[in-house]
């Protein structure tokens, strides 16, 4: 082997280590998207999740020239013998205001079973405004069969609500606590 | 003239060059074994074509259902499993393989290296792909049947909701992508490192940048599918919830992993497209390539783009306006380095000496019908306009135009320009003449009344649909089989070539070709370049003035 060989060897060698190294930046930040993904949507609301915790009311006046009008949407995914019901669909209310809201959960089943009502809200940007300072869906709910349970929500809307914004739907998805395993990683 | 020593004998019982291994491995354990980049290549590109027709299969299957409104001919379980295999067949087993198999041709012989960099690498990843594909298409055999979530895999569709088979989904993915990940790792040393002494990066053909451009998005992009797949494993097998919302995940963010690989992944098969046209336009122009350096520059303006580009997949996900300005704009931008592109081919053309060989056919269609692919993408690619395009046959069309009159065009075309250095033969005028008119027929009947069933509404990956579109599908179907069928003529072609039936090839075998490869014999012998050749700056090289 001649020593312009070993030379291009070297360097085949040094290109290989290289193009191995950025593979291995990609693999690391491929990982990284996920928490960074989790930081991201909790800073900015984009995906419509709320805090998974109580939250303190604010301290804000009642803004009385804005009325904002919540939707309530309720679902149950496949799986789970469960209704959920909002009290009202609708409520108006002024952001600052803290306001009750009543749900029915019942298990429409035979068997004493567990679920999780899991929120969203749209449109993304009102998520970061929306404030609950008891909800049911901060833990997992167990029904024997055929109970029927009421359970209360109270939010209060951040005024500091875009100006745009004049209606919010929170939209909960009931999971079978088979399916809720965790957090995220 | 040629140097002695490549005159080499025929491809099989080339006298070995290395000393320790004089016996050569004869019948399968030949081709199991080959080191030897020209071999390689042409596995790849075997496997390649035997894919297309399985892809191509699967897709007449689904043309053959939408032929007329109801159900017809196949049930809707196996109907998604239908559009799914082939959308992953055609783009990990028939277009990816394909370039690769090119790249592995061709790479060494225009940048005057004796071999890949990385003989033995090279083996592995092409091995590792008959093994992935038989994974894959066993899972159609599997309880539960195959993938039928649609080719991009949206989770929970792909996790929560997944046939079984799943996993072996999975695994026949992780193997294509290593396989693909090796093969770039393979190019990127071979074109860093054993080009001809004297040649400089911008002497290099475009079809070589192109694939150098190509070989480092893939590097970059195929760690995140593999993440992404990886995640779909633990949330399905493990307990996680990376992708399910019951759990504290997110789907959306399945996308947004999935569309970042996904939008450079489009580009991986387009870029070598893009070389080859570079490649045959000024051979039969008989002129110098236009604007070489733009060439190469739009090319990495395209393969920058494709990172910031991708949530224009997913609009309607409910992406704030800030999002989807910037994801419009970022899109619509990517369509002046592409209008480079199309202008300097035109402006190659613009005066040239033309005729009309068939490589030529396949490349003016291909300008002419990736540019109607490109233009449905800016249309797509207007946010407020996309809620309405979003999931119809007008994405089906967008898509169908770049990829299959553009990419597989761009891959018929190259298989006519270099068939003569491969096998030393012309390829069949006359068949290739009805392939290529047959192709342009069909494909055009197929994908162009697309555009107006996906403009009235109709959606994608449906095997029933309203009556009002029973015509246009009708047209695609008929269009899809005569697509489908005329591609045997290029079989005929490619098995008469192999045969050494037709017209022998002299080294230059076009009379405008230029480049290393061309001072070769036709076809070309096992081992070429031993010793690196003299560098003459060729035609379309800044180097020559």
């Amino acid at each position: 082997m001649n020593s312009q060989q070993q030379q291009t060897n070297q360097n085949v060698a040094r290109t290989v280590r290289r193009t191995l190294v950025a593979l291995l930046l990609m693999v690391g930040f491929t990982l990284a998207l996920i928490p960074l993904y989790d930081v991201f949507c909790e800073v900015t609301g984009l995906n419509g999740k709320t805090a998974d915790t109580a939250q303190v009311v604010g301290g804000q006046s009642v803004d009385t020239s804005r009325r904002i009008e919540v939707q309530f949407v309720t679902r149950t995914s496949p799986g789970l013998p469960w209704q959920l019901e909002a009290e009202k669909k609708t409520v108006w209310v002024h952001p600052g205001e803290v306001t009750l809201a009543r749900f029915t959960f019942s298990n429409t089943g035979t068997e004493r079973n567990s679920g999780r009502a899991v929120p969203s809200i749209s449109p993304s940007e009102g998520a970061r405004h929306f404030r609950k300072m008891e909800c049911f869906c901060f833990q997992e709910q167990w029904l024997e069969a055929g109970e029927q349970s009421e359970m209360p929500l109270v939010f209060q809307v951040d005024p500091g609500l875009p100006q745009g914004v004049n209606k919010l739907t929170l939209a909960y998805t009931l999971y079978p606590q088979g399916q809720v395993i965790g957090g995220a990683l | 003239m040629v140097p002695e020593t490549l005159t080499d004998t025929a491809a099989g019982e080339a006298a070995a060059v290395h000393g320790d291994d004089h016996h050569q491995p004869r019948g399968i354990l030949r081709w199991l074994l080959t080191t030897n980049h020209k071999e390689i290549g042409t596995l790849y590109m075997l496997l390649s074509l035997l894919m297309f027709f399985v892809g191509g299969t699967m897709a007449l299957i689904v043309r053959a259902e939408l032929f007329q409104p109801g159900m017809t001919f196949v049930v809707p379980e196996f109907f998604n499993q239908m559009t799914t295999m082939h959308g992953l067949i055609m783009v990990f087993g028939a277009i990816m393989p394909a370039f690769v198999g090119l790249a592995n041709w061709l790479i060494p012989v225009q940048i005057g290296a004796p071999d890949m960099a990385l003989p033995r690498l090279n083996n592995f990843s092409f091995w590792l792909l008959p093994v992935a594909f038989t994974i894959l298409l066993s899972t159609l055999f599997m309880e539960g049947g195959g993938p039928n979530f649609g080719w991009t895999f949206y989770a929970p569709l792909s996790t929560t909701y997944a046939p079984p088979s799943t996993s072996f989904f999975i695994l026949g993915m992780h193997l294509a992508g290593i396989s693909s990940i090796l093969g770039a790792i393979n190019i990127i040393a071979t074109i860093l490192n054993l080009r001809t002494p004297k040649m400089r990066l911008m002497d290099m053909p475009l079809f070589v940048w192109t694939w150098l451009i190509t070989a480092f998005l893939l590097i970059a992009v195929m760690p995140v599918l593999a993440g992404v797949i990886t995640m779909m494993l633990l949330d399905i097998n493990f307990g996680t919830s990376f992708f399910n919302a019951a759990g504290g995940g997110d789907p959306v963010l399945f996308q947004h992993l999935f569309w970042f690989f996904g939008h450079p992944e489009v580009y991986i098969m387009i870029l070598p497209a893009f070389g080859i046209i570079s490649a045959i336009v000024p051979t039969f122009a008989r002129k110098r390539l236009f604007g070489y350096a733009s060439m190469v520059y739009a090319t990495a303006s395209i393969a920058l783009l494709s990172f910031v580009v991708w949530a224009h997949h997913m609009f309607t996900v409910g992406l704030p306006l800030t999002a989807q300005l910037f994801f419009m704009y970022s899109t619509m931008l990517i369509a002046v380095p592409t209008g480079v592109k199309v202008f300097n081919w035109i402006a190659t053309l613009f005066r040239g000496s033309i005729t009309f060989d068939l490589p030529m056919l396949f490349a003016l269609a291909f300008i002419v019908q990736f540019t109607i692919g490109g233009l449905s993408g800016v249309m797509l690619a207007i946010a407020p306009a996309d809620f309405q395009y979003h999931d119809t046959y007008f994405v089906v069309a967008h898509f169908h135009y770049v990829l299959v009159p553009g990419a597989v065009f761009a891959i018929l075309a190259a298989a006519y320009y270099w068939l003569p250095k491969w096998t030393g033969v012309y390829p069949n005028v006359k068949l290739g003449q009805a392939h290529f008119w047959l192709s342009v027929i069909g494909v055009n009947l197929t994908f162009f009344p697309m555009h107006f069933s996906g403009l009235a509404g109709m959606p994608r990956r449906i095997p029933d649909y309203a009556l009002q579109f029973a015509d246009f599908n009708m047209l695609s179907s008929i269009g899809g089989f005569l697509f489908g069928i005329s591609q045997l003529l290029f079989v005929a072609v490619v098995i008469l070539c192999i045969r050494r039936k037709g017209e022998k090839a002299p080294p230059q075998a076009w009379e405008g070709a230029e480049g290393l490869e061309w001072q070769l014999p036709s076809p070309a012998p096992l081992h070429t370049f031993d010793t690196p050749p003299e560098f003459i700056p060729e035609r379309d090289s800044p180097s020559r003035h």
